[in-house]
């Protein structure tokens, strides 16, 4: 899945787990930490885009990504690939929200 | 004028009288451009960067959902993106007002008509964004004030103007559209203000008229008669009296009416849910889930993040008891890297306790976090979702080497009780099989898993009762188990803080309950109303 070349470009993909996709809450986790990295931070839905500045709000929530939905990200310039593993690593790991309805409430 | 009667559906309980203000949501006319076209540009800016100070200062304020909402839309007005549009359309000779209103309607057109509920959601959101940026264009400034105490009118009310209003004052939020399950609906009943979604009715013509809301029925009276209004203030009268009474229960014991202490126990997630809280009105916390730990951004807690977890809920509870469950995920908390996906039924595949055993490393790592807590005061580990009593000896062996190795790393560590929670029918009918040291029936589980019914399908949901036959026997024949042979019975479902239900689990022979902390006081008044000499409830 990673193609990290020495040319400071990077891409890898992963699947939307939280419960509601790329809505609120998510996106705006999501740009925030883009904007850490000085590189330019791009999503997608498809290996052939459009890709989306992952730095604006506004244009990764007009992406409108459901769960379920597979992100790509694109990095490329200084802290590419950096940038690219941080940014998986916040999609795979829910976006630290609950992967599903909250369930704990239902449980004795 | 005759009163009128309306009706919606309930979305936040309270009753309330006040006169309607009226959130008109539809658009006057656009001015034409006044100024040039640099001047239309940086009046936009401005707009812009006075309603994005605004709802700084709003989520500066704010917490929890509604900061994070507030953080939504801070995020958005801080976007350079949202406004581009607008400036083309005042390069193209519109004024400002017009030019925002019309990108913005493009833009919210595109999450009215998400297909997701999650995007279509946010369309309030984004029509809260509009309006307060037009607010500061139009002259006259900011839209409507809404005297506090007011019966607010309107089709849907954005979290931020809920936030602007002091609802101590008193008042009442009305609204023609709107779902019971919204943010605001979530704030309505947390700050106890009165709330119908899905009224009937023409809202403009309520405005300024004197208005009678019950919102438990989802009732609202316009105008009403003398008779109606005493009716009303009685109503008000007893809610009043019963929210104190039941607040003044909140720090007593709890004791039925013949004299029989029960022990009343919070159930818990975090240290932060807990904090404001005073301990004494509890006996102890007789639930911490540990799963919300397990869904923070990129890797699983360490042990020294759980250990400093459970040590400041430990702290909290200054002395009493605390029951901490290990990892109950699976069934539908799914973890990532831990939990299988695509499981045909998961309430019946690998969840808690079976999870936990296939991952010895990461049940090993809860284990040390757990008895190290147990340093600092009466901890208690709960295995969920025990089956057989092998689970639970596999459970007690790698708690044994979880204490061995920590002695070796010369850790500090308690010896803590090991129980196991009864919500597998299988446990609950031989629980006399189970060597444990407590017994805790999960009453959600134990009663979805008897009556073959899950509360969350709608269609079959009446049938998983608490309160049928077969459900309570299993758990008087557990209560019984427990007392005869000394080891403490407790439960820690919803029915514990259910005030029809909680009877007869008392009856069943149950003297300790876990209640989510909102529930405490009207479980403790219900316990004192109960007489456990008298045969039937």
């Amino acid at each position: 899945m990673k193609d990290h070349t020495a040319t400071a470009h990077a891409t890898d993909r992963t699947e939307l787990i939280n419960a509601v996709g790329l809505h609120a809450r998510p996106s705006v986790k999501l740009t925030q930490l883009a904007k850490t990295f000085a590189c330019r931070v791009e999503i997608a839905l498809s290996a052939e885009g459009p890709w989306v500045d992952a730095k604006s709000p506004v244009k990764v929530m007009r992406v409108k990504a459901p769960r379920g939905a597979v992100l790509h990200v694109r990095t490329s310039g200084p802290g590419a690939a950096a940038a690219a593993d941080a940014l998986i690593a916040l999609v795979r790991g829910g976006f630290g929200e609950e992967t599903n309805q909250p369930a704990d409430l239902r449980h004795g | 004028m005759a009163e009128l009667r309306l009706f919606g559906r309930s979305a936040a309980p309270g009753v309330a009288k006040g006169v309607v203000a009226v959130l008109d949501a539809a658009r006057r006319p656009r001015r034409e451009a006044a100024g040039t076209q640099a001047e239309e540009a940086s009046a936009l800016q401005l707009a812009l960067s006075q309603a994005l100070a605004e709802v700084e200062a709003l989520a500066g304020r704010a917490t929890g959902e509604a900061a994070d909402m507030l953080g939504f839309q801070v995020a958005m007005l801080s976007d350079e993106e949202l406004v581009r549009p607008a400036l083309e359309g005042v390069g193209a000779g519109e004024s400002a007002a017009a030019a925002w209103e019309a990108a913005m309607e493009v833009e919210i057109a595109g999450y009215r008509d998400a297909r997701d509920d999650h995007f279509s959601a946010r369309t309030a959101d984004l029509e809260d964004i509009r309006d307060r940026v037009l607010g500061h264009l139009e002259p006259g400034g900011t839209g409507p004030v809404i005297p506090d105490g007011s019966v607010v009118v309107a089709a849907d009310l954005p979290i931020s103007r809920f936030l602007a209003i002091d609802w101590a004052r008193g008042g009442a939020i009305l609204l023609t559209q709107g779902s019971s399950t919204s943010h605001v609906a979530m704030l309505a009943r947390a700050r106890g203000v009165p709330m119908v979604v899905g009224l009937v009715g023409a809202a403009n013509a309520m405005a300024g008229r004197e208005a009678l809301v019950d919102a438990a029925t989802g009732e609202v009276v316009l105008d009403p008669t003398e008779a109606t209004l005493a009716i009303f203030a009685a109503k008000a009268d007893r809610e009043m009296t019963a929210a104190a009474a039941s607040a003044t229960f909140r720090l007593r014991p709890a004791v039925t009416r013949d004299g029989t202490r029960i022990a009343l126990n919070l159930n818990a997630s975090s240290a932060h849910e807990l904090e404001g809280l005073d301990p004494a009105i509890c006996d102890g916390i007789g639930l911490v889930r540990t799963e919300i730990l397990f869904h923070g951004p990129g890797a699983l807690p360490d042990e020294n993040a759980q250990y400093e977890a459970y040590r400041r809920i430990v702290a909290w509870a200054d002395g009493r008891p605390v029951t901490i469950r290990t990892l109950d995920a699976g069934g539908d908390k799914p973890i990532p890297g831990v939990t299988v996906d695509g499981e045909s039924n998961p309430f019946l595949g690998l969840r808690g306790i079976r999870l936990s055993l296939r991952h010895p490393a990461l049940f090993q790592i809860q284990l040390r976090a757990l008895a190290r807590a147990a340093a600092h005061g009466d901890v208690r580990i709960m295995l969920p979702m025990v089956t057989v009593p092998a689970e639970l000896e596999a459970g007690r062996k790698l708690l044994g080497e979880a204490l061995a190795s920590l002695a070796r790393d010369n850790l500090p560590a308690g010896h803590p009780k090991l129980g196991i929670m009864i919500e597998v029918p299988a446990a609950a009918i031989a629980v006399d099989h189970f060597d444990a040291d407590f017994f805790s029936i999960g009453s959600n589980d134990l009663t979805q898993y008897v009556t073959a019914a899950g509360r969350d399908i709608g269609t079959v949901a009446d049938l998983a009762d608490p309160m049928n036959p077969a459900v309570l026997r299993l758990i008087a024949s557990v209560a019984r188990h427990g007392r005869e042979t000394g080891r403490e019975v407790s439960l820690c479902g919803d029915a514990g803080g259910d005030v029809r239900v909680i009877g007869a689990l008392l009856r069943a022979g149950l003297r300790s309950l876990s209640v989510a902390p909102a529930y405490v006081g009207a479980a403790k008044q219900a316990i004192a109303a109960i007489d456990l000499r008298d045969a039937t409830p």
